[in-house]
Formats: structure tokens, sequence, C-alpha cells
């Protein structure tokens, strides 16, 4: 695909030589942990090629739609509430920040020990190799966490960043701040895209985004289901593409492939042995093109069949209220779906615990792993709580801290194996 | 029928042989830069009818050897389980990784911990520090007994550590005080790891490192309770090993 969309990326500013290499790297990646999977499923084919056109097609459709006047906004976490851009006829697009990039650049501004994301997303744009971070208006940053924080401070010398204050409690004046800040985003969208947002528009871009969820929540209904119909590893794939896809085509096509999964399930056939260990994940996100713990599972005679994450249930779980004709009604509802969060940087965070054990139960799981990247102080930190929880349910948990790196795939290999080995009849 | 269990771990290959639950025969060499040719060289004439791989390097060793894998950490609670029925919690000092195993009451991993990517409290740490003080490996627990008093060693960092031994060297202290310190600063950190598993029940000191006899000291002192050490700790993983291959 380089030489169809070379210019592109030469007129959005990319490295070329830099981008070239960064996209086989890529390619013989997804060729290793994607595509040498059995059984496969024939719906992943779309996947497979969103992916491979991830910097290719999708850019080209952003560059048109930015010739046509629509505004693309770029976010970093499932807190900015994309329904806003959405019925502004803006493009919203989670960036991915999931390769270490540039590590030297990141770290000529960036403390060494500050987690791999952060990192990620500074290298990419430092090295110019990101070519959904050129194509944005503007990006949202939020304060989830004091790294990313002080980040985007930094960061919007290089690309104009917009922040939102996420509340880190759900007293009733943290719902306050909240929906300030949800009216805050709705006017700057308002004055970028030069759109007003109103009860049509709005009303739309809820359904729309609530039929994206609503398709990824029938996803993960047929995981429930012994043998696991579909690999973790493609389910991690469909919830990262949800960030960036079309979402009225994603929601078609994910119908399209849950129709297959159906099928399968009715006829009891999966993509493992009876007796594969069923694995839950838990904890951070994990942005493309990060999938290195899910492959070392999988390569580990086990399956993962739920994510509690934000490339997962934190993502897909409530739904916005589709009642309410006025604009403001439509906004209290966007706040009150957002405050549902579950998010580590809220204190206390009991949700977020008994999402976890409910989860586990309901998905049959023999185990949850918890994963976590490296100085990651919520997640880190947090992971005690998670194992007591468990612990009391009799629930196994193995710790993962861990970055982008691969240098420790060897251990993190060993640990994995004997967690599955536990589980072995 | 006799069943072979080879640990291939980063300093040394450890190769049991098995029958009846007993074991027959037992081998232990460097792992050297080229493990499998060694390994190659070690099986020589060995005759087995099942092989089990374990350790650091036995995705390796199952690429050139017919026979399973199974990892340290089960591998050392069905050995601990062989050798010590009532044991409950293993720690296990290798070369380059340690290991603390909570079992259930037959024998079955409940919790385990491990090291991460760093080397810190572990068998190589004591291999740099004894090389820095002038010790062989064999005498450094033995010499650090004869120590006087205890020097607090702050870091754990190998490569701190040894400039920390140096500048204590250049204090004049004692080196037997220092190997002390030493074995104090591996042990507190080996000890944390494993109270993350404990639960107040028997416990079991193996891999290379528990032929060290200040580990075992410092340890029963941190732990208020004997600790078991089996007469050949180093090979309680490769045993494990061949009784799952049986």
């Amino acid at each position: 695909m380089t030489e169809k969309y070379e210019k592109m990326w030469e007129e959005l500013g990319l490295d070329l030589a830099a981008h070239d290499s960064l996209l086989k790297v890529l390619g013989k990646f997804y060729g290793d942990i994607y595509l040498s999977q059995q059984k496969r499923l024939r719906g992943m084919e779309y996947l497979d090629f969103v992916l491979t056109e991830i910097h290719g097609l999708r850019i080209k459709e952003l560059v048109d739609a930015k010739k046509n006047g629509q505004k693309v906004i770029g976010t970093f976490c499932v807190f900015v509430p994309e329904e806003l851009i959405w019925a502004a006829n803006g493009i919203a697009v989670g960036l991915c920040a999931g390769a270490e990039a540039a590590l030297e650049e990141a770290e000529k501004v960036l403390p060494r020990n500050t987690c791999a994301l952060i990192k990620s997303f500074f290298g990419f744009k430092m090295a110019r190799l990101c070519p959904f971070i050129e194509s944005c208006d503007f990006v949202v940053g939020e304060t989830t966490c004091d790294g990313k924080k002080k980040a985007y401070e930094i960061f919007d010398q290089f690309k104009p960043t917009y922040i939102m204050e996420i509340p880190q409690r759900k007293e009733k004046i943290d719902r306050d701040l909240w929906k300030s800040e949800v009216i805050r985003f709705k006017e700057k969208i308002e004055e970028v895209t030069g759109q007003t947002i109103n009860s049509d528009n709005l009303k739309k871009a809820v359904k729309m985004i609530n039929d994206r969820r609503r398709t990824l929540q029938r996803l993960d209904s047929y995981r429930i289901a012994i043998p696991a119909p579909i690999s973790g590893r493609d389910v991690l794939l469909i919830n990262q593409i949800s960030f960036y896809d079309d979402p009225t085509r994603f929601t078609q096509k994910i119908n399209q492939l849950c129709d297959e999964i159906e099928e399968k399930v009715a006829k009891k056939e999966g993509v493992v042995p009876d007796g594969t260990a069923r694995l839950m994940l838990s904890g951070c996100p994990m942005a493309v093109p990060n999938w290195k713990l899910p492959y070392i599972v999988e390569s580990s005679g086990a399956v993962i069949v739920v994510e509690e994450s934000c490339i997962g249930q934190r993502n897909t779980r409530d739904l916005v209220s589709e009642e309410g004709e006025t604009v403001d009604g439509m906004i209290d509802n966007i706040v009150d779906r957002y405050m549902k969060i579950d998010c580590a940087c809220f204190t206390p965070n009991p949700e977020r615990l008994e999402h976890i054990v409910s989860t586990a139960k309901k998905y049959d799981v023999d185990g949850v792993i918890h994963y976590a990247l490296q100085f990651c102080h919520p997640y880190t930190i947090e992971a005690y709580k998670v194992e007591k929880a468990l612990e009391k349910e009799d629930i196994p948990l193995l710790k993962i801290e861990t970055d982008y790196s691969m240098e420790d795939v060897g251990q993190l290999k060993t640990r994995v194996e004997a967690f599955v080995e536990m589980f072995r009849k | 029928m006799r069943a072979l269990g080879a640990d291939i771990g980063s300093r040394t290959i450890k190769l049991v042989a098995v029958e009846n639950g007993e074991i027959v025969d037992f081998r232990v060499a460097e792992a050297t830069y080229d493990p499998i040719a060694e390994c190659k060289r070690f099986m020589d004439g060995l005759q087995y009818d099942s092989l089990m791989a374990t350790g650091y390097g036995r995705h390796l060793f199952e690429a050139h050897f017919e026979g399973p894998t199974i990892t340290e950490i089960t591998a050392y609670a069905v050995g601990a389980k062989a050798v010590y029925p009532e044991c409950r919690t293993i720690l296990d000092i290798g070369g380059q990784d340690t290991k603390a195993i909570a079992l259930d009451e037959n024998g079955r991993v409940i919790k385990f911990e491990m090291n991460d990517r760093c080397a810190a409290g572990t068998g190589r740490f004591l291999e740099v520090m004894a090389n820095a003080l002038g010790y062989p490996i064999e005498e450094f627990g033995k010499r650090a007994l004869e120590a006087e008093k205890r020097i607090t060693i702050s870091s754990m960092c190998t490569v701190f550590s040894e400039s920390e031994v140096v500048s204590l060297l250049a204090k004049g202290e004692r080196r037997e005080d220092i190997a002390m310190g030493l074995h104090s600063a591996i042990t507190r950190r080996c000890a944390a790891m494993l109270k993350r598993v404990y639960k107040n029940t028997p416990i079991m000191f193996a891999g290379g490192v528990a032929y060290n006899p200040c580990m075992r000291v410092l340890l029963e002192e941190e732990f208020k309770q004997h600790i078991f050490v089996p007469h050949n700790p180093q090979i309680v993983g490769a045993y494990g090993a061949a009784l799952l291959a049986l």
C-alpha cells in the first residue's frame, strides 16, 4: 500500500522512511499474531482489511472529509463524549499509542519512569509517524492521571490539545463539575466546527454510538459460550478498531460477524479445544498494536473470554439513555452515562471491583489476569484491592506489570504458562 | 519405566532420572552459551522412556528433543511435594529468577510470585558480589556467617550494590561484614516476595542459592521457623519434571 499513499503521507508531514519501517514491522507482527490463527471467522476479513489499511484508506477518508469541511478530533480516553463530536458533523478518532516508537525522542522530554502509553503518543508525534495525529484539527486530553495531565501541557506545544477535567470522585459536586466540562466541550466543538449541536443531530449521534456499543455487547454475549467461539485477540482487535473506524460501517460489519458467531455457538463450535483455560483480562487499556499479552496468553493454552478494560466492557457496558427530546436533557443523559465509567482514577472505586467479580462469574472464567502498565499508579495500586476482592471469591489472579517492549516476553510467558497450568484438570 | 526431567536454567542445566518415583541418577552442568549442545553431550548414553523439560530454556529444548514442557513453577511444586510432603510454601532462588510458590494440601499451586525482569535478589546478584569481594561462590555464605557486625547495604540493584561494596572496602570495612550485609539485603527482598504468598505454613528453600548456609540462617531468623533445604536443592525442578514425565 506504500506507494499508493505516499503523497498523502508526505502532505501530512510524516517522516516517510521511518514510517515505512514502522509499517513493515507492524505487518510482520500482525501476520505472526493474527493471520497465523486457526479456525478464524470469515467476518474477521473486514478487520484484517481495516488493520492493513490503518494508515491508508482510513486516513484517506479523513483527509477527504476534511476537504469537505469536516473536522477531525483525536481522543486518548473513553471519557471523551464523542457523541458531541459526531453531532456537529465532526469525526472522532481514538488515537492509539500502543507501540514503542521513537522512545529516545519521547525521553528527551519525559522522565524515563513515565508509562509506555504516554511515551508512545509523544514518540509518534515527535518522530512524525502517526497520520492520525497529523490529520487531527486538535486532540482532546483529559486529567485521568497525573502523568497524562502534565504530559498534555507539553504535548500542546506540538499539537493543539484541549483538556477536559475528569472528576476523581462520584459525589454530586463531581457530577456538577463533569456536566460543566461536557457543556464547555460542546461549546468548543461548536466553535471549531461552526455547527450548532441541536436535539436532532445529537439524538442521531447518541443512537449511532449506542448502536456501536450494542453490537460490541452482542459480540461479548456470545463469548459466554463454551467452547469460546472467537479468540480474545480477535475481540481485542475489534475493540481497538472501533476507536477509529467509521461507526456506522463498523457496526454493520460487526453485526454480520455476530451472525456468523451466533451460528457457530448454536453448533457448539469453538476456536479452541475443550478444556482450554478461560481467562479474563482486567486493567489498563491496550491500544493498537499492543497485542503482546493476549498473544502470550493465547499461545500458552488459554483463551481470553472477556476484557474488563477501556478496550472492553469499560467502554461498552453502559449506553446513553435515548429518552429526552431537548439538548439539555440529552446532555444530562451523556453526563450520567460517562459518570458510570469505573476507571481506576476514581477514589473510591468499588464499582470496578464489583464489575470484575460479577463478570468473572458470568463468563465462568478459571482466572483473571490483571494487566497494568508499568508506572501507571491508578491501576498498579488498585491491583491490590482487585486481588483481595477475587481472593474472597476464590478466583485466582495473576498480576502483570509490563510495557510495550519485548524484553520481558520470556518471563511473562513463564508466569502465564504457570498460571494456566494451575487450571489443568 | 525410566523418566527423565531436564531443567534448563539460566546458569545451569539439571537432569534427573527417575524410576518408581525414586531418583536413580542426576547430573548438573553449566548452561554455557550453547545450552542445547550441552544438553546433547549431557544426555548422551542416557536411557529413558519419557521426558519432560522445564526452566528458562524449556521451549528451546522442546524444539530439539521429543518431550513436552512444564513451567518451573509447576515443576518445583511437584518436586517439593515429593521431597518434603508437608511443604506448603516454596522459595526457589535460581541463577536469574526468584520464585515464591504457595501450595494447597494436595500440592497444587494456588499462588505464585516471581521477580520481574531485573536480576536483583537472585543467584546472579550473589555471584557478582562474591566476585567483587574475591570469594569463590561456594564459600560466600560460610564467610558471611563469620561477620562481626551487620552493615546495611541500601541498594538492591546489582550494579549499584557493586559500587557500594567497592566504597565500603575503601572505607576499611571487613569483607565478612560486607558479605553479611549483602546476604541480609537479598534476604529482605526475597522474604518480601515470599510473604506475599506465605500463610504460616512449612517452607522449603530450593534452587542453587539454597546451598548457601547464610541465606538459610537469615531466612529462618526472618520467618522464625525451621526452613527445609533438600540435600540437592538445585535439582528439585528437574525431579518434579521427571515425575510429571511418568
